[in-house]
């Protein structure tokens, strides 16, 4: 065992080899340091897709037990915004790739530009939402007992409703946890302290990005699409 | 190995004051810490708190139980009482107690790594722990809150404002928990020390792993329902209200999704435990490596499938009964599979009955009784009669309290001297040891036969005829609050001592936390460990000691 080689006192970690400033102190090297954070990311992502599976769930089985309402209340759902607003989103996510594939590739500038670009993307989803959320208050087409449209047709409409709110209004606050993420990212990217050899958080908020991304192209169809 | 354990101890020798108790202390370099072992000394001490309130909390109850009737508290207090009792012993207690304290502690360290993979998220789940069990403070001042810790629906949307808070306290310590098993994970794919296979691993980390896939599988599945059941209280969607369309049992569906694989949370890490404890005193190598820590991820995964066998009187179908009366009936293999390799292990060992040991032995007794009652409630027939009886509360005590609990001070007793480097009294602790046994089954055994005599569990009256077995436990319950605070002060005392008189390994145990000093240097390891024997080669570990003691 004489192969083992035993650093002269001190904390092992300290000498020998240069130590990059982003390399934490519990990690050999900054290979490991990304290929552990992207593991965490992805366990995180997970854990997100079952908090909306619990969601889509509820949805499903309230779909199943009153199918008219469902079809009845989704006509209130402007279906032009609905598609502008996946076409927003599938947009950003090519951007967030290509934020992705410029900082790997250490263009700063093309970097930053996608970014803001992703953020502003991300800005116009919400204000779409905005208007159509102001249309439904307007009419009175709310969740639970703040439901207050007197054209309903069928029972239950209320039901599509308290569905709507609940899905998109977590997916939207999802939204906007993901652009004060990237807000950030702008921050730290003109401060320079990301690199072609670290761009970690930058690489592991475009998985997210997708994700959001992704589960509106499921909620898209779900809420607008019904019949 | 032999020349890095040397050094390792040499080094340690040289500075006796260096380790990670007593570098950089001060109240702000402990609550700002990032290590691992800080972190996980905190959530000890502040789990042991909550586990004091509700320990508390559980005497009060059974005293009011002496006599029927009125004894100290009135009706609806004693509702309050049990619901948080119930949640603090679930939510701030079980839930986080080993992967949190003991886990932190020594999962890095059982891999040769400095620290978690991320050591920042790591202090914030203790944070966020800490702002959950507040709230859920909050909930217990605002009163009002008696709805059972499974909150269950439509009276649970309807009752009064307790309920709120304590349901967002119960979404923020999901969180806290997630945190902890997405740390755990990446910790033990990514950092292992240079040899340390999967099957090199001590069977303890094979547990957390376990435990860790279940925190992040089903802990959003109760954030969402948190959120839902927050949603149905503030404005009526109707979901599990079916006057207004939805569906009550629906609910119960999403509660036990959870709360069921969260009972193995809370038991996995103890028999991870036990996994170490048992090889170390019987000083042999543990039998069936593999089946056990195969047998952590079967019970991980069978435990996601058998939520539906909490509602055999919910209304379900009879056909979704039997499905799941079948799965629950599986889970006792792969613990059955357990038990008889810890014996196997003990079989012709050279055991020695240390304070680890002796709750270890208590652990095999009562989790086999609490896993054997089991097979009486997955039974549809007999749970028919057994539901919503003291039976069913005999039942998860000597699986939550019998099981995990005494796994958890059979932890405590073992890590004890790694952790602050000082011995406790073994005579004290064994003395603490037997009346907590006896307590337990004192106060447990009763309840098995009231409930079965017909005693529903969370009544505040009873007939006259229960009384003499409601006293009996309540008994047993201060027998075993004496061999508690017996224990406590066994493992306080020492503390004062001054000097550090814990060997670095003093159970001659052969994972990797033994390899340093008691207490650890600040990094764990002053130089990269690299593995060259098994965790439970104890005759390696015995010639490297003789060898070290030569050179």
């Amino acid at each position: 065992m004489s192969d083992i080689a035993i650093p002269a006192g001190g904390h092992g970690h300290q000498d020998a080899h240069g130590h990059p400033k982003h390399l934490q102190h519990h990690f050999h090297s900054s290979a490991q340091q990304f290929e552990a954070s992207k593991m965490g990311m992805w366990l995180f992502l997970v854990t997100e897709i079952l908090l909306f599976s619990g969601l889509f769930l509820v949805y499903f089985i309230l779909q199943a037990k009153h199918p008219q309402a469902f079809i009845e209340a989704h006509h209130h759902l402007d279906r032009n915004l609905g598609l502008l607003n996946t076409i927003v989103l599938l947009i950003s996510s090519f951007t967030m790739v290509m934020a992705v594939q410029s900082a790997a590739l250490n263009r700063v500038k093309a970097t930053l530009g996608f970014l803001y670009t992703t953020f502003t993307l991300g800005g116009v989803f919400m204000v779409v939402k905005y208007f159509e959320y102001s249309h439904k208050i307007h009419d009175g087409l709310l969740l639970g007992n703040l439901f207050s449209y007197a054209g309903a047709k069928v029972p239950g409409e209320y039901l599509f409703f308290s569905m709507y709110f609940m899905m998109t209004g977590v997916h939207g606050i999802h939204i906007l946890a993901g652009m004060g993420v990237i807000a950030y990212l702008i921050w730290r990217t003109h401060k320079g302290d990301y690199s072609g050899e670290y761009y970690t958080p930058i690489d592991l908020t475009g998985l997210y990005w997708h994700l959001v991304d992704l589960i509106w192209i499921y909620l898209f169809p779900l809420l607008y699409l019904v019949s | 190995m032999a020349q890095v354990l040397t050094q390792q101890t040499s080094a340690a020798a040289h500075h006796p004051e260096a380790n990670y108790l007593t570098e950089n202390t001060g109240l702000k370099n402990w609550l700002l810490t990032v290590d691992h072992k800080r972190i996980g000394v905190m959530y000890f001490w502040t789990i042991m708190l909550m586990f004091f309130v509700g320990g508390v909390l559980a005497l009060v109850l059974r005293t009011e139980l002496l006599t029927p009737k009125e004894t100290i508290v009135s009706a609806d207090m004693y509702n309050q009482l049990f619901t948080l009792h119930g949640a603090i012993m679930t939510f701030l207690v079980l839930v986080p107690l080993i992967p949190a304290t003991l886990g932190n502690f020594v999962l890095p360290m059982m891999l040769g790594a400095k620290d978690v993979a991320f050591p920042r998220l790591n202090l914030a789940s203790y944070y966020i722990y800490v702002v959950g069990a507040l709230m859920a403070v909050a909930a217990i001042l605002g009163g009002g809150l008696d709805t059972g810790w499974t909150f269950y629906t439509p009276y649970s949307s309807t009752t009064g404002g307790g309920v709120s808070v304590m349901t967002m306290a119960a979404f923020t310590l999901g969180f806290s928990s997630i945190l902890t098993g997405v740390n755990f994970i990446a910790t033990i794919h990514k950092l292992r020390a240079p040899g340390l296979s999967w099957y090199n691993m001590p069977l303890f980390v094979w547990g957390m792993y376990a435990t860790a896939l279940i925190q992040v599988l089903a802990t959003p599945v109760v954030g969402i329902t948190m959120v839902l059941l927050l949603m149905e209280r503030l404005f009526q969607v109707g979901i599990f209200d079916a006057s207004l369309g939805g569906d009550p049992v629906l609910f119960q569906h999403f509660f036990w999704f959870y709360s069921h694989p969260v009972v193995y949370i809370m038991i996995l890490p103890g028999m991870a435990i036990i996994s170490e404890v048992i090889p170390t005193f019987s000083h042999k190598p543990i039998f069936g490596y593999k089946p056990i820590a195969w047998s952590s991820v079967g019970i991980a995964v069978v435990g996601f499938l058998v939520w539906g066998h909490h509602m055999f009187v919910s209304g379900q179908s009879e056909f979704a009964g039997a499905v799941f009366s079948f799965i629950t009936f599986l889970v006792a293999i792969p613990s059955g599979v357990k038990i008889w390799n810890w014996m196997a292990t003990m079989y012709r060992g050279s055991i020695s009955l240390g304070a680890p040991m002796l709750y270890a032995i208590s652990f095999l007794l009562l989790f086999g009784i609490g896993g054997l009652t089991g097979l009486f409630l997955s039974t549809l027939a007999t749970d028919i009669h057994l539901h919503d009886t003291y039976f069913v509360v005999a039942h998860f005590h000597y699986v939550m309290m019998g099981g995990t609990l005494i796994a958890f001070f059979a932890g405590v007793h073992y890590w004890w001297p790694k952790i602050y480097g000082r011995m406790y009294n073994e005579y004290w602790a064994a003395i603490g040891c037997l009346l907590v046994f006896l307590g337990f089954n004192g106060t447990f055994i009763p309840q098995f036969i009231v409930g079965s005599r017909g005693m529903p569990r969370r009544y505040y009256n009873y007939l006259d005829q229960f009384q003499f077995l409601h006293v009996a436990s309540t008994i047993g319950s201060y027998v075993l609050a004496i061999g508690l605070v017996i224990m406590a002060v066994t493992l306080i005392v020492p503390l004062f001592r001054k000097r550090y008189d814990a060997p670095g390994n003093p159970w001659g145990a052969a994972s990797l936390e033994w390899s340093v000093s008691s207490p650890p240097p600040s990094h764990n390891f002053l130089h990269d460990p690299v593995v060259t024997h098994g965790p439970y080669d104890f005759k390696a570990v015995r010639e490297l000691e003789k060898m070290g003691s030569h050179s």
